[in-house]
């Protein structure tokens, strides 16, 4: 017994010197590491999700890679954390973690009181509502007196008592455990409403045994803007996470994509020429490389690419790009100039 | 003149022996007996032809992908494609012969203890089972031995990772255990009250809240930078809670041995460790085996509880995988799986126990 403990406190001492020499700058952590830490979500289908073999996908997990590509040249070199809603700030205010990108809403409260940054935004979402086509209702208005399934615990249930009280409107909530429960709720009628983050709704909708007898309104009650997230105080990292995600919607407002990006390497376009790194010094003003551009969007691909690939119209999730079109195509993606 | 010879007893009448007998004495006695029989009876029917249609007449066992799947009957072939998934987690496909290794060597270890094998080969293989075996998994699984390339335990997962915490939270909880019991019940107050504290301590806050503490309070305390591994917290939570409930439990043996055992061990002069190692502790052990059995099945479950700090055991891994949306509705085939999983375990340990129990019955039940 006596034995335990002192090699028990013997085991602890030592990792705590292991632990201990993380955190100051994380950048050079990284570098020195050769691999990325990042806190994703413990499956959320489109954002962050394992498939058949184990490998993560989905759009949080791609700006991960993105990170990884960027600052290590090599997308795959990223240690992927899972985290619950509950765990995931104290994962990245205690070091596990490099960074978090997990669905996460850019808020008031989390920017400035938690010790964290939110560094840009790479889903903007909102909360919505999946109706019964049985019903004949077209607008978010007619809903008086509905029962809506929504997830236990989560702000969509705030929002939703907001909405409705704002509104002078009652319902009845019937509340479920997870979103997947709350769906299959709303299949077998024990409501006529759910509610849910837009992305996930299309995503819950898929799973009802008659997808076509439902669909979403076009109301939009919140805003859900969802990004990346690191530590605070480490300046010289924040940049880092910010402009490649920057980056990402740049290089589609440009056009370089996947496949180009090698011709893209003599274009004459000064603007595609700083991105790519063949004029200027961005790479090096960050503390990266010059053509970090290049691994990114070769490895991950631009904004739209790892939009395509993961929540787009052609994949189960069906998304449209709405919202999170570029500016010049009447969404609100609007990234500060490579300058 | 003849002598009279009884005929032979004819057998009772078809209606009171065989299956008729049977059914007539037990479910068709007496009328309000029989409408029961028959309306249970129908319920019964009513709801097992379509679950058994379900799971197994219209089931689809082999297949590509979601599409080879068919409406109302069950779509084996989800668990089939991310079967790799369910058993490994992230663990990396190229390295997954290093868990399977382990895996055989534990089959190895166990399936013996339940075939008629000698005696002895069993006490050598249980042997190896709580000395060789965890460390050859420690080695195995985790890697950066022996040029064995490390595996980070963000990666371990599935069914690997239920057994590992349900492995190492057993043989680290029953020691502990044990030593706590013998504690409370020592004379000296200093042990025992720490003894007591401990146990009281930890049986008296629910295992999700030390896990949720393991995982969310303690990195908050450290100092800046500072970090344990996530499993790791979560093992000696789950050690320290259970090896207070199996503390608990030896406790019940130990009072239940008569006072004379201690004393004659006494008058033998014997010191104290002797008298428990030589005399005590295996009386009282034996005892309480169903204690413990139930002790370790309890734990075994808990495991799953490790889902609400993100770690992917084998029901986090199933969940995980439910909401894909390339599958239609899977959530009966996901859970199911995990079920038959945990109940193979489950009964396999019960009837380890039976099994322990019989072998170590002396008859000297007074």
């Amino acid at each position: 017994m006596k034995k335990t403990i002192v090699s028990s406190v013997l085991a602890a001492a030592g990792l705590m010197a292991l632990g201990a020499q993380a955190q100051a700058a994380t950048l050079d952590d990284v570098k020195s590491a050769g691999e990325l830490r990042c806190g994703v979500s413990n499956g959320l289908p489109g954002f962050s999700q394992p498939d058949s073999s184990g490998n993560w996908t989905g759009l949080d997990v791609d700006t991960c890679r993105a990170v990884a590509a960027a600052v290590l040249g090599d997308s795959t070199a990223v240690e992927f954390i899972p985290l619950t809603a509950a765990e995931r700030f104290t994962a990245l205010q205690s070091g596990e973690i490099d960074m978090l990108s997990r669905n996460t809403t850019w808020t008031t409260t989390r920017d400035a009181s938690l010790g964290l940054n939110f560094t840009g935004t790479n889903y903007y979402d909102g909360q919505g509502f999946l109706v019964k086509t049985a019903l004949g209702i077209d607008s978010a208005l007619q809903l008086d007196g509905a029962a809506v399934c929504t997830q236990a615990g989560t702000t969509t249930e705030l929002n939703l008592a907001d909405y409705f009280r704002a509104n002078d409107m009652s319902y009845e909530a019937v509340v479920f455990d997870t979103s997947e429960a709350s769906a299959q709720g709303f299949d077998n009628n024990r409501c006529d409403v759910l509610t849910s983050d837009t992305s996930q709704l299309a995503a819950l909708r898929t799973q009802l045994s008659d997808p076509s007898s439902a669909e979403v309104l076009p109301d939009i009650i919140s805003k859900e803007p969802l990004g990346p997230v690191v530590r605070q105080g480490d300046d010289e990292w924040f940049n880092v996470v910010k402009w490649v995600l920057f980056g990402q919607i740049n290089a589609e407002e440009y056009g370089i994509t996947s496949s180009n990006v090698d011709s893209m390497l003599s274009s004459d376009n000064p603007s595609v020429q700083r991105i790519v790194g063949t004029d200027g010094n961005m790479g090096e003003i960050l503390g990266l490389d010059d053509d970090f551009m290049v691994d990114v969007v070769s490895q991950v691909g631009n904004y739209e690419e790892m939009f395509e690939r993961n929540v787009g119209p052609n994949t189960p999730i069906g998304l449209q790009r709405g919202t999170n079109a570029l500016w010049t195509d009447g969404g609100i993606l609007y990234a500060p100039p490579f300058r | 003149m003849s002598v009279h010879k009884a005929s032979p007893d004819l057998p009772a009448p078809i209606v009171n022996r065989g299956l008729i007998g049977w059914l007539r004495e037990n479910l068709f006695s007496t009328w309000y007996n029989s409408i029961i029989t028959l309306g249970l009876g129908y319920l019964l029917l009513s709801w097992l032809i379509p679950l058994i249609n379900w799971a197994f007449i219209d089931a689809v066992f082999l297949g590509a992908g979601p599409e080879s799947c068919v409406a109302n009957a069950a779509c084996w072939v989800f668990i089939e494609q991310r079967l790799g998934f369910f058993i490994y987690g992230f663990y990396p496909e190229a390295m997954r012969w290093r868990p399977n290794l382990v895996f055989i060597l534990f089959a190895l270890t166990v399936i013996p203890q339940f075939l008629p094998t000698p005696a002895k080969l069993r006490k050598w293989l249980a042997l190896f089972g709580i000395s060789g075996l965890p460390i050859a998994a420690y080695i195995f699984i985790s890697g950066g031995h022996f040029g064995l390339e490390s595996v980070a335990t963000s990666k371990w997962g599935g069914l690997m990772l239920t057994l590992i915490l349900a492995y190492v939270g057993i043989l680290a909880a029953l020691p502990i255990g044990v030593a706590l019991a013998l504690g409370r019940r020592s004379d000296m107050p200093i042990i025992r009250g720490i003894c007591v504290i401990f146990i009281e301590f930890w049986r008296a806050v629910p295992l999700i809240t030390i896990l949720f503490m393991a995982s969310v309070m303690l990195p908050l305390f450290l100092p800046d930078g500072v970090t344990f591994d996530k499993l790791m917290r979560a093992l000696v939570g789950i050690v320290f809670f259970q090896s207070a409930y199996m503390a608990e439990v030896v406790r019940g043996g130990l009072q239940a041995i008569p006072k004379g055992q201690y004393e004659a061990a006494e008058a033998l002069g014997l010191g104290y460790w002797r008298r428990m190692r030589l005399i005590i502790l295996p009386q009282a052990l034996k005892i309480v085996i169903p204690g413990i059995a139930n002790t370790v099945i309890s734990l075994f479950k808990d495991t799953t509880l490790v889902l609400i700090i993100g770690l992917f055991d084998i029901l986090g891994a199933v969940k995980s995988t439910l909401s894909d949306p390339a599958w239609d509705n899977v959530m009966a085939e996901g859970y199911l799986f995990v079920a038959f999983c945990f109940w193979v375990f489950c009964f396999g340990m019960s009837r380890y126990s039976h099994r322990l129990e019989k072998s170590l019955e002396t008859g000297h039940r007074n």
